[in-house]
């Protein structure tokens, strides 16, 4: 079985094993947001979701711009 | 009681009240000062180099506007006791959390080197070379944090955000017209007629007045220096009395470009430094140690925000009263930051001023995240309590921050595609 340890040896492998387990933890510790899901703050992240979006898009397009 | 009474009793209500103000006074003074940065104090330059005293009123304007933001972090961190980074992850989820904390943690560095490249650029025209600033000023701010207290560290920050207001004297060197600046400055026109040119400077004043790092900072700073609940009335006429000192500032370092370099062609402050040095010495080495003192201050809040939120995010010690072995994770973390941001600048042909645009561009992916946050958050009643927002908080945060995400995203637009404003 591929392991991170078998990859990167023990030291460097464990170091990464480290945090990705550390990151893990932190998932499943803020797993279920806190605050309550009124309409209100489903839009508010709804807005937010699209917002970024369309900003991604935008720094993509500058980006191709800028390639071409 | 008699006049002499009266007038005793009430003189030790004033030392009494003083006295606790300046024991908890702190965090609004500190960020709200730091918030002129050197990206700040380069804006401000060059907004009075081009339209001399005529922008002053919009600068009044924004007084309440970094209040009333910053003013919702003082009540979120002396509630929660947790920094906003915490906060977000716990209130929102992982996404959300981690979106929010990669965003700052990169935000954050980027305007780091941004403070450097200030500093470097003012102690330059002193004849200080980049990389004997970068070393001196790294060693300063690390050993501001390691004497382990944050009482400490926040009373020498005072120091130098006092230092902050060498503008003031600065205007009185140029001997502005009083009855210019109050009949050109404080009506609201537009000078030159409304244009793309015009609105960039607008959106640039107001992304200077809030960026993401600030409701970062005087929430952990907040929490770091242990404010309760009852310490919220002294943490509001802290951020109040901080943001009427950084508006002042920013009004008489307008006041000075005004006089001095209206009509030229500035690009930053630093050049507007060695104009000066060239016609009035004291003015421009003014300029210059405001502009060091600026990066500076600018400098020990980002990477000190950036070392709370890696700390409350990884449950690591981070607080400025542990000492480098209770928190050795927290230190690391503000000194790569340091090292790194200031090694960039360091690096021969590094493309600052690439870097300078982009932190406008990235700030904007952040700032309406962190506002939307900050408004959820204040509204929860389980989080919140007796201190949530009210109706005319609410409406007064509305408002404001649809402004300030509105007039941000499009600064952010403008600076991407230069074209548009054409």
């Amino acid at each position: 079985m591929v392991t991170i340890e078998s990859i990167f040896g023990t030291r460097i492998g464990g170091v990464i094993r480290g945090w990705t387990d550390k990151i893990t933890e932190i998932n499943q510790k803020y797993a279920k947001p806190r605050i309550k899901m009124s309409r209100g703050v489903k839009i508010a992240l709804l807005f937010l979701r699209v917002y970024l979006v369309l900003l991604v898009i935008l720094l993509g397009y500058k980006f191709w711009t800028l390639l071409r | 009681m008699d006049f002499g009474s009266t007038f005793f009793y009430k003189y030790r209500r004033f030392v009494k009240a003083l006295k606790i103000y300046l024991l908890l006074a702190g965090p609004g003074l500190i960020v709200m000062l730091a918030d002129n940065d050197a990206g700040g104090i380069t804006t401000y330059t060059v907004t009075g180099a081009k339209y001399g005293y005529g922008l002053i009123w919009f600068l009044l304007l924004l007084l309440p506007v970094a209040y009333v933001v910053q003013e919702m972090t003082v009540r979120l961190g002396a509630v929660t006791k947790r920094g906003h980074a915490e906060a977000i992850f716990d209130a929102f989820g992982s996404f959300w959390g981690w979106f929010s904390f990669l965003d700052l943690a990169l935000v954050n560095w980027l305007t780091l080197i941004t403070e450097f490249i200030g500093m470097t650029a003012a102690l330059a025209i002193f004849h200080v070379p980049p990389v004997i600033t970068i070393i001196i000023v790294s060693i300063v701010m690390m050993l501001m944090v390691l004497q382990g207290r944050y009482w400490t560290w926040e009373k020498i920050a005072i120091l130098f955000a006092a230092l902050n207001l060498i503008y003031i004297p600065a205007a009185f060197l140029v001997h502005p017209s009083v009855s210019e600046v109050i009949s050109v400055g404080l009506i609201p026109h537009f000078p030159g007629g409304f244009n793309g040119t015009l609105f960039f400077f607008l959106m640039a004043n107001i992304g200077t007045t809030i960026a993401p790092w600030m409701i970062f900072f005087q929430q952990s700073a907040v929490v770091d220096k242990g404010m309760k609940e009852k310490d919220i009335p002294w943490g509001q006429m802290d951020t109040l009395i901080g943001s009427a000192f950084t508006v002042i500032v920013a009004i008489f370092l307008v006041v000075v470009a005004g006089t001095v370099l209206y009509g030229s062609e500035v690009e930053s402050a630093a050049q507007a430094a060695a104009i000066m040095m060239g016609t009035n010495p004291w003015l421009g080495t003014f300029i210059a140690i405001g502009l060091f003192d600026a990066g500076f201050l600018g400098a020990i809040c980002i990477s000190l925000a950036s070392s709370w939120a890696f700390g409350e995010v990884f449950g690591w010690a981070h607080s400025l009263n542990l000492k480098i072995r209770e928190a050795p994770w927290f230190y690391a973390c503000y000194l790569f930051a340091l090292v790194s941001a200031g090694t960039v600048v360091l690096i021969p042909n590094a493309p600052l001023v690439l870097i300078t645009l982009f932190v406008q561009v990235i700030a904007v992916t952040l700032l309406p995240a962190a506002l939307v946050f900050l408004i959820l958050l204040l509204n929860n009643e389980e989080i919140m309590g007796k201190y949530r927002n009210t109706t005319l908080q609410n409406m007064a945060g509305a408002t404001i921050v649809i402004a300030i995400i509105v007039l941000s995203t499009l600064y952010g637009i403008t600076t991407l595609f230069p074209e548009l404003l054409v």
